[in-house]
């Protein structure tokens, strides 16, 4: 049993052919997952109990010959933004240190349900604000592939985890692009399906026009059996899509002949030259498999960092408002009135990145500067929408880098709030129009840094981005 | 853009938030460059734009409702686990009204 580079297919296998239960695996992947950790800080804190229980119901269904689910025996981490009953979900926030929920968020019980099993919750910047994993208030994650740099972020952590094989699959959440950046950054393979397309219930809310859960996986076949796993309408949830989830395993079959693929220009101007030539190497696989590669514009695409950050901001400020020291866990001491303690409570509570948006989207939204900015926003949302409607009467998916540049080194960017911003460039754009999108890995820098490729593609149409990337792996990637 | 310490202050009131003198000066700096970057859109001519408030697809307006039954939900005690203090039922904070 290889645990460092488990797939769904691999744990299956061993358990159908009883070459391990899954209580053994399980206590495996813990012993290993904890041994592994303190390299790189991604686990923030594991659940054995849980872990094992979930264990002990697949091999009972196992020894029953029953049906075992798709996901029987995997090991899963979960990004501790996500509600898990019973165990701890601090958000990466002092705040929440002692948060213990009370119910489970509706893509972890569709995975358990499924035979997953939860190892752990997995390190993340701050209410998952932040691009590098270190806003959090439990020390940053180091990357995996070279110790000395950021794994990405906000999902640092369940993209690291991946990459050090201290679990199979893994689940992150995007706003802005914390899903595909860090997946990029660690060299797997990270999904931001389509808005609406996984329900939210239990996610804890940053920015709710914009927040999606989404996969993680060392394989596309991975991360798109995940999605299917957790996606699809939950009454829980009202923004969640009715859309029929289709069996994307079923489309991964090889062939994109034909497939009419758009290369923005705006996205390539002025890119890093590694990280260009590593795209450029996998456009010619791409072209090689028999898709047909177009020059498209997307017009508006220097507006998306402006518009997202009015946006998102202005979001995070109403949703951040409910961590007053009344109903969760901290509360300052000493506080005479109620306003005071609502103060000391959030002054003492919140890391810088989050004071620093809740000031920006307060001040957005307040009397005099809602048009100017808020609203101003919203219709240059519909602006950056718009450009990938049009594109998509051309093309089926559009491809571009994932990140202007590979992993930085811890710190170099922590004092400089704008530039870090300014790094979001490529993956904002797919938030704002809730279309579906995806890191893929597409070689590495001289350095040996992974570079991802960003795929996009029609609402609801991730099958077709799926097909597309799981073609590019099996060719090899940007070496094939 | 300039922002001045009293609309740090303003704003910081606003979003109840408290912050040190240290933060006060620092905020001053960094949303000033932050807001000045902001500004690029109005390049834009948006007048004829209708705004994006949501994500929208294909579903009737009547889609996401449901019956007006009632149906399960937290007891009590489990909404008041996490709660710094609390007590008979309820969530206690410093006192609001003086009698």
């Amino acid at each position: 049993m290889e645990i460092a580079s488990l797939t769904i297919d691999r744990v299956r296998e061993g358990l159908l052919a009883k070459r391990f239960s899954a209580v053994e695996l399980a206590r495996e992947a813990l012993r290993f997952a904890e041994a592994e950790n303190p390299k790189t800080n991604a686990y923030l804190h594991f659940c054995p109990e849980r872990a094992l229980a979930a264990a002990q119901r697949v091999d009972e269904r196992l020894a029953a010959g029953d049906d075992l689910g798709p996901l029987a025996g995997v090991p899963v981490a979960v990004k501790d933004v996500i509600l898990t009953r019973g165990v701890r979900t601090t958000c990466g926030s002092r705040l929440l240190s002692d948060y213990i929920p009370p119910y489970d968020a509706t893509a972890v019980i569709r995975l358990e349900e499924a035979g997953g099993v939860i190892l752990g919750k997995t390190n993340c910047d701050e209410f998952a604000m932040g691009s590098s994993t270190e806003n959090s208030a439990f020390g940053p994650v180091r990357n995996p592939v070279a110790l000395d740099c950021v794994p990405g972020g906000s999902s640092g952590g369940s993209a690291a985890v991946i990459a050090q094989g201290t679990a199979a699959i893994s689940l992150g959440s995007d706003t802005g692009g914390s899903i595909r950046q860090p997946a990029s950054f660690c060299g797997v393979v990270g999904v931001t399906p389509t808005y609406g397309r996984v329900s939210r219930y239990g996610l804890v809310a940053f920015a709710s026009s914009l927040d999606h859960i989404g996969p993680f996986g060392r394989t596309v076949r991975d991360a798109a059996l995940l999605l299917r796993v957790i996606a699809g309408r939950d009454p829980m949830d009202s923004t969640s899509a009715f859309a029929p989830v289709p069996d994307y395993l079923a489309v991964l079959d090889g062939n994109v002949r034909g497939m009419k693929l758009g290369l923005p220009r705006e996205y390539f101007k002025g890119l890093a030259s590694e990280t260009g030539d590593r795209i450029a190497r996998g456009v010619k696989v791409l072209n090689r498999l028999g898709c047909e590669i177009r020059d498209i514009s997307l017009p508006h695409t220097d507006y998306a960092i402006a518009c997202y950050y009015i946006i998102c901001t202005a979001e995070a400020s109403s949703n951040l408002a409910r961590y007053d020291g009344v109903r969760y866990t901290t509360r300052s001491c000493g506080s005479e009135t109620l306003s005071d303690m609502y103060r000391n409570t959030r002054g003492e509570g919140f890391g810088a990145e989050c004071k620093r948006r809740i000031m920006l989207g307060t001040y957005v939204l307040s009397a005099g500067y809602y048009d100017a900015y808020y609203l101003k926003a919203q219709k240059v949302r519909t602006l950056v929408a718009k450009d990938f409607s049009e594109a998509f009467r051309q093309v089926d998916a559009i491809v571009t880098p994932v990140s202007p540049f590979p992993a930085f080194k811890l710190g170099e960017k922590v004092d400089d709030p704008l530039a870090m911003y300014l790094s979001d460039i490529y993956t904002i754009t797919g938030d704002l129009a809730g279309i579906p999108c995806m890191s893929v890995p597409c070689g590495t820098t001289a350095e040996g840094l992974p570079v991802g490729m960003q795929i996009l593609t029609r609402h609801f149409d991730e099958a077709r981005m799926f097909r597309l990337a799981d073609a590019f792996e099996r060719a090899g990637g940007a070496e094939g | 853009m300039k922002i001045t310490e009293a609309e740090v202050r303003y704003v910081a009131d606003l979003a109840n938030l408290r912050l040190t003198e240290d933060e006060i000066g620092r905020f001053c700096a960094e949303l000033g460059s932050i807001l000045t970057y902001m500004d690029k859109l109005n390049e834009l001519d948006t007048g004829q734009v209708e705004p994006m408030a949501q994500v929208l697809y294909d579903a009737e307006e009547t889609a996401t409702l449901r019956a007006d039954r009632e149906g399960s939900s937290l007891a009590s005690e489990a909404a008041l686990a996490n709660a710094p203090q609390a007590g008979a039922g309820y969530f206690k904070v410093p006192r609001v009204i003086e009698r």
